[in-house]
């Protein structure tokens, strides 16, 4: 009530940077996880490179244009889906919204039907954009949302959360698709998901910011090299009771079977040691999954 | 390669028939609703009408000039133009900026305003379609005096979609103030009342002090409301008619003008909240 009453007399402002200096470019035809924590700025990243804010500061060009200037030929070249954003008429079949969109994106009516019956076939979605979209489940709509989306067969894909809400089955399929789509027309991919599965079957390059700045952009598989400090060791015994405990923490402990997490600068060190004082029957050293390391990383952020 | 045709004009014809199309569509599904809206907004003209009605019997038929077959006539053809007059308000400027919802029209390769204008023309549509039988009804009830010629009769056709237009752009300038400040109600409310009383919706404008005239004169309200009516019931020469829809569109390249200019630094200001 006190800081109510003060802000009619003097009304305080605080500017919060939602992106802060993130440098990075994207090459045609990659698929790039864009990962942070929920905040991070991942989406008013993607908000900025699809044209819908204007930044205040500094510069991003996606195609040769300027996204703020939001040229037409620009807009027809791009997509941005969100998974909790439906862009299609409500109360009409999805069809009628893709007609629309043939108008919209002036799409020549042959090449719009070719690439409509074949973006319903790849999905499986020859009923579903027949009915009323309000009949739709969550995830029949996102995929008939998704081929709305590309129906103008752009060339730089911006999907925001593109499974959330899915079912498995349903998330997979929707990945598939992506790959699918990425392949036959070399498309530009920049993907955020909370979904390690996605980033995992789609994206080789991530790129993970944190606080609205960069933390890391490279290859998928040395998120874990360079955040993850340690390895763990799935270790088989002939001796079951057998107490690892020296060797590392003992995340596991199974008849047989032990998993140890250890140092990852040990991890030679400590294989070695175990394969010559133990009696093993097998052995796998093994990078932590990436839904840890990611934790890791902004757990290293946070402290 | 591109997936995109040249032909700007035919394009954007094609646009509006489509998104037109699929806007009737829509609101078919909602008729009964929509019926009842209309029948509901009767009660405005109605309440209007039996006043001056009364006032005229009282001063002997006529309320300076105007006879009560006038104001039937008058309040009649205003339930038309009244849902002509119906466009995207400053609430849903307010609306689609505080929830995000603007996004989406944003993304396309076309201004939104576009999707605006076309979508609300075809559900007047099924208004005008709709309004026939209850235009009839008043008819019968109320005993109007109404003798357009066929000039009069297609100068109001034009008009009344000027009008759509006049009102479509002012208040989308009106709207986009929402931009700047979340809440626009109160400064939306006072364009209304202004409105209200200067673009002949409460009173035709000759019964308005002299004062006021001249004021609405200078205003864009009239020629979205006044002007449309009297193009049908009063009694205007064909200079005025003409001139009337010239002066209105005047009016839609102006305030179109000032709608694409605001448009230019409000856009900068979207955060695409919501999400």
């Amino acid at each position: 009530m006190r800081a109510a009453l003060q802000s009619l007399v003097r009304r305080q402002h605080r500017e919060v940077r939602a992106v802060d200096e993130i440098s990075f470019e994207v090459g045609q035809g990659e698929i790039v996880g864009f990962l942070g924590p929920n905040g991070a700025g991942k989406t008013t990243t993607l908000k900025m490179l699809s044209g819908l804010l204007y930044p205040t500061s500094g510069a991003a060009h996606v195609l040769g244009h300027v996204p703020s200037k939001r040229e037409r030929d620009f807009l027809s070249r791009i997509t941005l889906v969100m998974g909790n954003r439906n862009q299609l008429q409500w109360d009409l079949p999805a069809l009628d919204s893709f007609e629309l969109n043939r108008a919209i994106y002036r799409i020549p009516r042959p090449q719009f039907l070719q690439l409509r019956d074949e973006l319903v076939e790849l999905l499986d979605v020859g009923d579903l954009v027949r009915k009323p979209v309000r009949q739709l489940s969550l995830g029949e709509r996102m995929k008939v949302e998704v081929v709305g989306s590309l129906l103008h067969r752009p060339r730089v894909l911006f999907l925001d959360e593109p499974t959330i809400g899915l079912d498995v089955t349903m998330q997979k399929r929707i990945r598939g698709f992506i790959a699918e789509y990425n392949r036959r027309y070399e498309a530009t991919v920049l993907l955020t998901s909370h979904y390690m599965a996605d980033v995992e079957a789609l994206c080789k390059r991530v790129v993970v910011i944190h606080h609205g700045k960069l933390l890391f952009d490279g290859p998928l598989a040395r998120l874990g090299d360079k955040f993850a400090a340690w390895k763990t060791i799935d270790v088989e015994l002939q001796d079951g009771g057998a107490d690892l405990s020296g060797y590392g923490e003992v995340v596991e402990s199974d008849v047989g079977r032990v998993k140890l997490r250890v140092p990852r600068a040990e991890t030679a060190r400590v294989t070695a040691r175990l394969l010559a004082e133990r009696d093993v029957t097998d052995l796998t050293v093994e990078d932590p999954p990436i839904e840890d390391v990611i934790e890791m990383v902004f757990a290293q952020e946070k402290t | 390669m591109s997936a995109v045709e040249p032909g700007r004009a035919r394009s954007l014809l094609d646009y509006y028939l489509t998104r037109g199309r699929t806007q009737i569509q829509s609101q078919f599904q909602y008729r009964v609703a929509t019926y009842m809206w209309l029948i509901g907004m009767l009660a405005e003209p109605i309440v209007y009408l039996i006043v001056w009605t009364t006032i005229a019997e009282q001063q002997g038929g006529e309320v300076q000039g105007i006879t009560t077959g006038q104001f039937a006539a008058y309040y009649i053809v205003w339930t038309l133009v009244r849902n002509m007059n119906i466009v995207f308000t400053p609430y849903g400027w307010e609306w689609r900026i505080r929830e995000g919802e603007l996004s989406a029209a944003l993304l396309r390769p076309l201004h939104p305003l576009h999707d605006d204008i076309a979508g609300f023309a075809g559900w007047k549509f099924v208004t005008i379609l709709m309004w026939l039988p209850i235009a009839a009804v008043l008819w019968l009830l109320f005993d109007p005096v109404l003798d357009p010629t066929l000039l009069e009769v297609a100068v109001f056709s034009v008009a009344i979609w000027g009008a759509y237009l006049i009102r479509t752009m002012f208040l989308s300038t009106l709207g986009m103030i929402c931009f700047w400040t979340t809440r626009v109600s109160a400064i939306f409310e006072l364009a209304i009342a202004v409105e209200l009383l200067l673009s002949g919706r409460l009173v035709p404008l000759p019964l308005m002090p002299d004062w006021a005239e001249t004021v609405a004169a200078w205003l864009p309200f009239q020629w979205s409301f006044y002007f449309p009516i009297q193009a049908l019931v009063g009694d205007y020469s064909t200079r005025e008619l003409l001139g009337g829809l010239a002066i209105q569109a005047l009016w839609i390249v102006l305030l179109t003008g000032l709608t694409l200019f605001v448009w230019r630094f409000a856009v900068r200001r979207y955060s695409a909240v919501g999400n």
